[in-house]
C-alpha cells in the first residue's frame, strides 16, 4: 500500500513515525524483503559533511544613517556581491581574502576566505564590513566601515546553487612529475593517492537516484538547521550512465538549498582550505526519504558495494577534458583504505567525512521522531532521467574585433 | 657526546647523492634511521638520530643544507585540534609514516603522535586545519 507524505506526518505528529537511517535500512530490507520495509519504514535518513563550493549565504544589513547604496564591500577583507539594492550582500565560499597573494607562491595558503566568513557569522562572531558606495541624492553616503554580527542582520540566509552532488570522481594524478593542487585535495605522483568526496550509501542523491521525493519545497537538515530546496542545482545531470540499481556512475544530480544561517551550528558549517587551491565551505546536509512506496526503499538501501564513483585523472585528463576515466571502484573498496589502479595498490583519502554523514543522519532521525521536523512536500520534483537534461561544456564562440576604417 | 633527531627532507634530484654517509664518514657521526621514505623521482623524508661531537653535528647540517636537503630538528611536534577535526580522512594519504590512518570500519580518523615524524605536511593538507605545530 503506497503512504501519502500526509500519512507519515500525521504519524510524526502522533510520535509514531519508524523512522531509520540509510545505512540502519540495508539491513531491514535484507531481513525483511522490500515490501515488508516499505509497510514498517515511514522514513530513511541520509547525510553528507563535505566541501561544496557552490555555497554563499545573503545578508542585508540594514540601512545605515546617513544611508549609502553599497557598490563594493568587503567582510574581513573578503569580497562580498553587492550588486543588489542597496544593503543586500552576497558572500560566496570560495571568495578569497583581498589581498591573498594566492597561488602566485605556489601553492598559496588560502587560510581564510568566504568561506570562514561563512562559519564566523554562524559562530556569532564580529565581522567587519567594510564597504564603498559612489554617492546618489538618495543615498549620499560614500564609505563605511563597521563591525557587524549575524544576530543584528536583518536576514541572513544561506544560498547554495549546487549542493549534495549525487556521486562523485575519484581524483589521482598520473601524469604530473611533481604533487599536484586540486580541489580534490593534493594529488602525490605517480597515482600516489586518489582522493574521493561522498558519503556513498548514507549520500542524500544516491538515496534517491531518480528524485522520486526531492523536489522543491523538500524540507532538509541544512548546517544544523531546517532548509529547504529550491531548485535543481547548477549542473544537474540526471541523464548520465546508471548501473541497473539507478546509481549513476559519475557526478549527476545536485541540489539548490536555502536555509536560515541564524539558526545554524558551526558544527556543520565550516570554512575550509586547500592548498594551492582556494577556500571553500563545508556543509552538513540530510535529506528524510519518505518511504512512499516499495521502490523507493529499495533504492534507499543502496549499500557501499552497490555504488562505483569513476577514477579520473586530475593532471590532465579533467583540466583539458581529455580520455575518460581510468576506471570505476566501489565506495566499499574506496572505503577499505587502498583501491587497486592498473595493478597497483593506492591508497585512499576521502574530503567527505563519513563519520559526520553518520551524525546528521542520526540526528535527523531524531529529530523526526521527536515530532521536530516534519517532510515538506516538493510542489514539484526536480527533473530526473525523462527530462533529457544534460550538463553542457562551453561552446566558445571567438570574438571578431570590429575594424575600422581608421584601424 | 651529542645526540639529535633530526628530519631530512630531500629533493628529488638529490634522491642518488650518499649523504647520509657522507655525514658518518667526514663528521665522524654515528647515525641511526628512525623512518625513511624515499622514492626514486620523489621526494624524500628521512628522520635519523645524529650522535658525536655537538660542533659536528652542526657543521654537518650546515654541509646537508648547502647541498639543497632542508633539515629540521625533532623537537617540534605536531598536534591536532579535535574540534577542528571533521574527520574527513584526506590527510591519511599525504602523511608519510602512520601517524594519521583511518579507521577501516568507523571511518574515523586516528592520529598517533608517537609515529609523527613532524614532517608537518598534513598542517597545510588539512581543509579545516585542524593540524598545528606547537612547539
Amino acid at each position: 500500500m503506497p503512504k501519502t507524505y500526509e500519512e507519515i506526518n500525521a504519524k510524526i505528529k502522533a510520535g509514531e513515525a519508524v523512522v531509520v537511517t540509510a545505512e540502519e535500512i540495508i539491513d531491514i530490507v535484507e531481513e525483511e524483503g522490500a515490501a515488508k520495509a516499505a509497510e514498517r519504514v515511514d522514513v530513511v535518513t541520509t547525510g553528507t559533511f563535505a566541501p561544496m563550493c557552490s555555497s554563499g549565504a545573503f545578508l542585508n544589513t540594514g540601512h545605515a544613517h546617513p544611508r549609502l547604496k553599497i557598490q563594493k564591500a568587503w567582510l574581513n577583507d573578503v569580497n562580498a556581491y553587492a550588486g543588489l539594492a542597496a544593503v543586500d550582500l552576497y558572500i560566496g565560499a570560495t571568495e578569497a581574502t583581498e589581498d591573498d597573494p594566492l597561488n602566485r607562491d605556489h601553492p598559496g595558503d588560502f587560510s581564510y576566505g568566504g568561506g570562514h566568513v561563512i562559519e564566523d557569522l554562524v559562530a556569532g562572531k564580529d565581522v567587519r564590513l567594510k564597504a564603498i558606495a559612489y554617492g546618489t541624492d538618495c543615498y549620499p553616503r560614500k564609505k563605511l566601515d563597521t563591525w557587524i554580527n549575524i544576530e543584528d542582520l536583518n536576514e541572513a540566509f544561506l544560498c547554495n546553487p549546487r549542493n549534495a552532488y549525487q556521486n562523485y570522481n575519484v581524483a589521482v594524478n598520473v601524469h604530473a612529475d611533481r604533487p599536484i593542487y586540486t580541489y580534490m585535495g593534493t594529488l602525490k605522483p605517480e597515482i600516489g593517492n586518489a582522493n574521493y568526496c561522498s558519503a556513498g550509501q548514507l549520500s542524500p542523491l544516491l538515496n534517491d537516484p531518480y528524485y522520486r521525493t526531492i523536489g522543491i519545497g523538500t524540507r532538509i537538515f541544512l548546517g544544523g538547521a531546517q532548509g529547504y530546496v529550491f531548485w535543481q542545482g547548477t549542473q544537474h545531470n540526471p541523464t548520465v550512465e546508471r548501473l541497473e540499481n539507478g546509481v549513476t556512475k559519475a557526478g549527476a544530480g545536485t541540489l539548490s538549498v536555502v536555509g536560515d544561517l541564524k539558526a545554524m551550528d558551526q558544527r556543520w558549517i565550516r570554512g575550509v582550505s586547500f592548498h594551492g587551491y582556494g577556500v571553500s565551505l563545508n556543509v552538513g546536509l540530510g535529506i528524510p526519504i519518505p518511504v512512499l512506496d516499495e521502490d523507493i526503499v529499495r533504492f534507499t538501501a543502496v549499500r557501499d558495494e552497490d555504488i562505483v564513483a569513476p577514477i579520473v585523472d586530475y593532471s590532465r585528463g579533467y583540466p583539458y577534458s581529455e580520455g575518460g576515466p581510468l576506471g570505476h571502484v566501489s565506495y566499499a573498496e574506496l572505503k577499505s583504505g587502498e583501491i587497486e589502479i592498473d595493478g597497483r595498490t593506492v591508497e585512499t583519502g576521502a574530503l567527505s567525512s563519513y563519520p559526520e554523514a553518520q551524525k546528521i543522519a542520526q540526528l535527523l532521525k531524531e529529530q523526526i521522531e521527536a515530532g521536530e521536523f516534519l517532510l515538506g512536500r516538493p510542489v514539484e520534483l526536480i527533473p530526473s532521467v525523462e527530462s533529457g537534461l544534460t550538463f553542457k561544456g562551453l561552446k566558445e564562440r571567438p570574438v571578431e574585433e570590429e575594424v575600422t576604417a581608421d584601424g | 657526546m651529542a645526540k639529535t633527531r633530526v628530519v631530512f627532507h630531500y629533493p628529488r634530484t638529490l634522491i642518488d647523492v650518499p649523504v647520509v654517509s657522507r655525514i658518518a664518514r667526514e663528521y665522524d657521526l654515528d647515525f641511526n634511521i628512525l623512518r625513511a621514505n624515499i622514492t626514486p623521482d620523489a621526494e624524500g623524508l628521512l628522520v635519523l638520530e645524529l650522535a658525536g661531537d655537538a660542533a659536528e653535528i652542526t657543521r654537518a647540517l650546515e654541509w646537508a643544507n648547502a647541498q639543497g636537503v632542508s633539515t629540521q630538528a625533532l623537537e617540534k611536534d605536531v598536534v591536532r585540534d579535535d574540534d577542528e577535526c571533521t574527520q574527513c580522512g584526506v590527510c591519511v594519504t599525504i602523511c608519510p609514516t602512520d601517524a594519521l590512518r583511518k579507521d577501516p570500519v568507523t571511518q574515523e580518523v586516528l592520529f598517533t603522535p608517537d609515529d609523527c615524524v613532524a614532517c608537518e605536511l598534513c598542517v597545510p593538507a588539512c581543509p579545516p586545519r585542524a593540524m598545528a605545530v606547537a612547539f
